[in-house]
């Protein structure tokens, strides 16, 4: 059973299948982004070629967009850790026989269609609805509706990704030695004490694997700024979007896309080192 | 009342978080319900059950569901078994080239889905691959992968191996071993990985945009429907489609208890 080619017989194929349809399409995308037009139509086609300047094109004709991306993805991240951490904090520690049934709760809308899920925000954000005309009545809108504001497309990311925020930190809270917690207690900790220096420092790996998972799909994603907000609103997944569907200018589109995917790594990879954790990879 | 507030501060607050996370879903299902006055069922207007006794009145919801079905299916079989393959090989052997495998596996979890899907079409458009059926197939599997890894990965970590150790010991051969030791113990979490295959490649949206040429899945169209006004008959299927998936995790659940208690003596 322990033969030297058993592991890589069994890597093969899936290892072929992330190879041709995962790197090699990495490789044609970044060909693609250095493509020259060969024409003054996009229906002219393009020609393999070495044209960095697409991306200083690119860049300067989409920065807004890219930066409300990691904006909006920024602010769903916060938000929703305030939604998510005491919703784990009280699966983990306070839901008893419950715990099982709350955890299913909380896993239950991805069961649901993303896009209708989506798509209901407008029918709770509705200004007709219980949700804004609560808001109206307290003046806390700058502009008497949230839809078509960043406030829903906010609001959409902030509740898309909240199980995935949910589950990892609820994971790290979990395996907390609860003899640790008793004995900061013992130790005369308050309350507070111990969340910040017991609890919260324990949680840290679950809390970072849950923001990765909500900021690197909110900052990509399009279907909540089409959904929820309005034109000024398209953050730079819509922009990819429609560069490479409707548009079809596929270099420009290219070079959105590799600027973006290089500029999450990068910020991944800086998070990770502030965050500092050995357990994440 | 403020004292009792205080108290329970916690479980309130946990309480409407939930309600936050599942209030769509009763959204989706009571619009269900409803007769729309004009195209867009975003505002209730009256009872009916039309919708549900109606379903397949578009045809085209009906065959881009049955589209999203087949998909899901050759997706769930195809993934779960490289996923699962990659998995023992990646946490029961040491090899030359562990560290790169694991990158390549993991790296696409790390990357955002539009990424995945523009550059699946760069590559589909550079070999003048038509776009359709198999180019989302192969898109969803490439995607699915990854998710399959790290789940059975979770499962195969925390298994104890001296039971496979045991039966060998017991003359058990390595094929046996395999069969009646190593793959019941793994099964769970290769279960629970086929069940986020499907519904991964069920839902996705953002991937099968970029790679679906003039076929049409679910998702695509609840997107194009989304301008027009959404029919409630999607949001029947979507009830139906919901309702099903918590009885399958349910019933999951429930074997899994029901096991528990043989295992441990």
């Amino acid at each position: 059973m322990r033969r030297r080619s058993t592991p890589y017989l069994l890597l093969l194929p899936g290892m072929a299948w992330l190879g041709f349809f995962f790197l090699i399409p990495l490789a044609s995308l970044l060909a693609t982004s250095l493509q020259r037009p060969l024409g003054p139509s996009t229906e002219d086609g393009f020609a393999p070629a070495l044209e960095f300047t697409n991306y200083s094109a690119a860049l300067l004709a989409y920065w807004p967009q890219f930066l409300k991306s990691f904006a909006f993805a920024g602010l769903a991240s916060l938000i929703g850790l305030l939604i998510a951490f005491p919703l784990a904090y009280f699966i983990a520690f306070r839901a008893g026989r419950w715990r099982m049934l709350m955890l299913v709760l909380v896993v239950l809308p991805l069961f649901s269609s993303f896009l209708l899920r989506t798509n209901a925000w407008k029918t709770l954000l509705s200004s007709e609805g219980f949700i804004v005309e609560t808001l109206n009545a307290l003046a806390l809108l700058p502009d008497d509706r949230v839809l078509n504001t960043p406030i829903a497309v906010i609001a959409g990311l902030t509740y898309n990704f909240l199980p995935f925020l949910v589950l990892p930190i609820y994971a790290s809270l979990d395996r907390i030695d609860k003899a640790v917690v008793e004995a900061a207690a013992d130790l005369y900790a308050t309350a507070a004490a111990r969340l910040r220096t017991v609890i919260l420092p324990l949680a840290a790996p679950g809390v970072l694997s849950g923001v990765l998972l909500t900021f690197i799909p909110a900052a990509g994603d399009y279907i909540n700024a089409q959904l929820l907000g309005s034109i000024q609103d398209k953050m730079i997944g819509n922009v990819i979007q429609s560069q490479f569907i409707i548009v079809r200018d596929y270099p420009t589109a290219s070079a959105l896309s590799f600027m973006f995917m290089v500029t999450i790594l990068v910020l991944v990879l800086l998070y990770i080192r502030r965050v500092g954790t050995r357990e994440l990879v | 009342m403020i004292r009792w507030l205080g108290r329970n501060l916690l479980t309130v607050y946990a309480l409407l978080a939930v309600g936050y996370l599942l209030l769509p879903v009763a959204v989706i299902t009571v619009l269900s319900f409803n007769k729309p006055r004009g195209r867009q069922n975003t505002t209730w207007n009256e009872f009916s059950l039309d919708a549900w006794t109606n379903i397949c009145r578009d045809q085209t919801i009906c065959s881009a569901f049955g589209t999203s079905l087949r998909i899901g299916l050759i997706v769930t079989i195809v993934g779960t078994l490289l996923g699962t393959m990659l998995s023992f090989a990646l946490i029961r052997y040491r090899f030359l080239g562990r560290t790169p495998a694991n990158l390549v596996v993991f790296l696409p979890l790390a990357t955002p889905e539009v990424i995945l899907g523009a550059s699946l079409l760069a590559f589909f458009l550079n070999l003048l691959l038509p776009l359709g059926f198999w180019t989302i197939t192969i898109a969803h599997v490439m995607f699915t992968i990854s998710f399959v890894v790290l789940i059975v990965n979770a499962r195969l970590a925390g298994m104890d191996t001296r039971l496979e150790e045991a039966a060998m010991d017991l003359y058990a051969t390595g094929l046996q071993t395999f069969r009646y030791v190593t793959l019941p113990l793994a099964a769970p979490g290769i279960a629970a990985a086929a069940l986020l295959s499907f519904t991964l490649s069920f839902d996705d949206f953002i991937i099968t945009n970029f790679n679906s040429g003039t076929t049409v899945t679910f998702p695509i169209y609840i997107w194009g429907a989304a301008l027009r006004g959404i029919p409630p008959q999607v949001n029947v299927i979507a009830t139906i489609v919901f309702a099903v998936s918590v009885l399958l995790v349910l019933l999951a659940m429930g074997l899994a208890s029901s096991r528990r208690p043989r295992v441990r003596q």
